[in-house]
């Protein structure tokens, strides 16, 4: 299994650029995640590590190798796409061993190789079948047999849960994560599904606009998005902006939005008067009646242990994830309040994270 | 607005029944929600109500009429389909408008404009009236296909995953838009989907289809909390609940026929343990950001329940697993209460 390193990696098709200077490393036996909207430049990121897409400029190492002009057959990586990519006419055998026959392995290298690759996805059972009346998730292992049987420097993955119900997407996800904790390899998986890829992920790089705009494990960039964007795309429901204007000082650990004071994690920058965010995500808002941040509840989503409320507020409509056991009404008035240690502030005309014992807790 | 009546609906394809003996009651003004994986008979269902496919037995009635054997047309039903089918060549408001200018329908040019600068109103798309349909973002065309079933006030609106095409952010704030609009409208709603937290959300009752049958119809409370049996617990709750063979706590009481525990989060109480009592071993912490949820390995078996921060488990720890109030399962799913 390898490491795959991204040196200053550009793409462009025509005038417009698809990836623009990306540099990251990809650890041996990571499971790594690009994250980000269609258009992010996500799958041509992939694309070039595959082979698929040869980049503008920079270069690609697969263990220290420089791969960047190899063909994509010589890169030693598997490229999983819609895992139900199956032969019909072929029974469970023949496609997972396919690749190798192609490759002109002895035939009993093969039958062992199969029968490895079917004891790790525990398909065992069904080798000899017809693959066109397999249901679905049998299906998805069979493709992935296809793929492990290789034993490939690295996966990659392109949104292969994409075509799912969500029940299954979910199981599928967990199914992926426990291969990848028996196998080790090393993994690149692109998706828009932010919940995929928290749920997977050892690393997430999320990409905008062809850069990354944030990278590093789930949790962190959950808990302290680098950016605005990151601070949306990551959550659901997704984290609540509220806007206002103001001068912030080093040592602040109070701000004033529409009248209200809010504590907010101690500043350790100074920042002259300019439109500011203040982010609070919803399961860190609670109900308080002495709290002067008053709205009228526009509606409650019942989610079994949870609740998701909508209130309208002055600043704007705020969600908060709430225990069920909470009963609210339409319309009802009530008064919120922020748990302050987890509170992120931005820059609204740069989008960048402020700085504040938030990012400090980190690194201490 | 009316109220629907399904009674024993059934429709095969083949040798398959696609719905099978499907027996509902729509009331005037309420938001039912179908809910199954592909394959359970949710959209075939909409579509007998449409008078798209023909049943093969049952009646279907709609305000009190019978149209089971009435063309689509004469039903006075509005369809939302998954894939909003708008007129590319047309402006927001032409397409808006269509369904008005059908014959037979008697707007003149002022009531049209003001029934559909209201409808755009209650979307939120006033803004865009002039646009060409084709220039709007994925939201705004499904609001606008949304947009289009309105106008008319059909008897019954049927919505087949409506908002399954839409990004995970736009979905949630359509989601309450749409709850919202059909209580200040009365609307009578009929919704497909096979997302269990659309269902909880929009419903005002929510049918659990598999199969083709109706497994069981109720609010999402009830649903939730009270499920008929082992499928209906399976389709509701994130994570879903756990369902563990009786045998694996053998120590607590269960009705006698029990075979399997259902155990959600709210039932379970995981513990970490240093000295003795431990029962199982944390194998992996699932950070999804907002919540995380706890793997365990119990023996032979898996289970996952929301972990809280609190009791500061990590992977590897080893745990003690109790029950607080479980559901109980016989041998084919079905519900036992104690």
């Amino acid at each position: 299994m390898a490491e795959i390193r991204i040196e200053n990696l550009t793409k462009s098709f025509a005038d417009f650029a698809a990836v623009k200077d990306v540099s990251f490393t990809i650890g041996e036996g990571d499971f790594f995640c690009l994250l980000g909207p269609s258009g992010c430049g996500k799958t041509t990121t992939l694309r070039m590590i595959a082979g698929l897409e040869l980049p503008t400029s920079g270069r690609i190492l697969l263990d220290g190798e420089d791969v960047t002009f190899n063909r994509a057959a010589a890169r030693d990586i598997a490229f999983v796409f819609q895992l139900f990519a199956l032969y019909p006419h072929m029974n469970v055998r023949a496609n997972i061993g396919f690749p190798l026959k192609c490759a002109g392995l002895p035939r009993h290298e093969i039958a062992a190789r199969v029968q490895e690759a079917a004891r790790i996805l525990r398909i065992e059972h069904i080798l000899d079948r017809s693959v066109s009346r397999l249901p679905g998730g049998d299906r998805q292992r069979v493709a992935l047999g296809r793929a492990i049987v290789r034993q490939p420097k690295a996966f990659l993955m392109d949104e292969p849960l994409g075509a799912l119900d969500a029940e299954f997407r979910h199981l599928m996800c967990s199914e992926l994560r426990m291969l990848h904790d028996r196998l080790r390899a090393t993994t690149v998986y692109v998706t828009h599904d932010q919940l995929e890829a928290m749920s997977m992920a050892s690393v997430i790089a999320v990409m905008n606009q062809g850069r990354i705009e944030q990278l590093g494990a789930p949790q962190e960039i959950y808990d302290r998005p680098a950016s605005l964007f990151v601070a949306d795309f990551i959550g659901s429901p997704p984290m609540n902006f509220l806007g206002f204007r103001g001068g912030l000082a080093r040592g602040a650990d109070r701000i004033e939005v529409d009248g209200a004071l809010i504590a907010v994690p101690r500043l350790v920058e100074d920042l002259a008067p300019s439109e500011l965010v203040l982010g609070v995500r919803p399961e860190h808002v609670r109900f308080s009646d002495a709290s002067s941040i008053r709205g009228e509840v526009f509606g409650a989503e019942y989610l079994g242990t949870t609740q998701i409320v909508t209130v309208t507020t002055g600043l704007g409509r705020l969600k908060a994830r709430l225990p069920s056991s909470i009963t609210v009404r339409t319309g009802e008035q009530v008064g919120l309040a922020f748990q302050p240690e987890k509170l992120s502030l931005f820059e609204k005309a740069s989008g960048r994270v402020i700085r504040s014992a938030l990012h400090e807790a980190a690194h201490g | 607005m009316a109220e629907i009546v399904l009674n024993g609906v059934t429709k095969a394809f083949g040798p398959a029944k696609a719905v099978d003996a499907l027996s509902l009651v729509i009331g005037d003004g309420e938001f039912v929600v179908l809910l199954g994986p592909t394959g359970a008979g949710k959209t075939t269902t909409l579509r007998l109500i449409a008078g798209l496919e023909d049943p093969d037995s049952g009646h279907i009635a709609i305000a009190g009429r019978d149209v089971t054997r009435e063309p689509p047309a004469a039903r006075d039903v509005a369809f939302v389909f998954q894939q909003y089918s708008l007129y590319p060549h047309l402006s927001v408001f032409d397409n808006l408008a269509f369904p008005l200018r059908a014959p037979g329908r008697g707007f003149d040019r002022a009531g049209i404009e003001a029934r559909v600068r209201e409808v755009a109103g209650l979307l939120r798309i006033g803004d865009k009236l002039a646009n060409r349909a084709t220039h709007l973002s994925g939201g705004q065309m499904q609001r606008v296909a949304i947009g289009r079933a309105l106008v008319r006030e059909p008897a019954l609106f049927l919505m087949d995953e409506p908002l399954s095409s839409l990004d995970a952010k736009l979905r949630s704030d359509l989601r309450i838009e749409l709850k919202h609009i059909q209580e200040d409208l009365g609307a009578t709603i009929l919704y497909v989907t096979h997302d269990n937290i659309e269902a909880m959300t929009l419903a005002n009752r929510i049918g659990v289809l598999n199969a083709g049958r109706l497994e069981q119809v109720g609010t999402p409370r009830e649903v939730y909390e009270s499920p008929v049996n082992a499928y209906v617990a399976a389709r509701l709750g994130s994570p879903g609940i756990n369902l563990l063979p009786r045998n694996l706590f053998a120590d607590f009481p269960a009705p006698a026929q029990t075979a399997t525990i259902g155990a959600r989060t709210e039932h379970l109480r995981i513990r970490k343990t240093t000295n003795g009592g431990a029962s199982g071993t944390a194998t992996w912490i699932e950070h999804l950001g907002d919540q995380n949820h706890v793997h365990v390995t119990l023996g032979a078996e898996k289970l996952v329940s929301l972990a809280e921060p609190e009791a500061g488990i990590e992977a590897g720890d080893r745990v003690a697993v109790d029950l607080i109030n479980p559901l109980f399962f016989d041998k084919q799913g079905a519900r036992l209460t104690v």
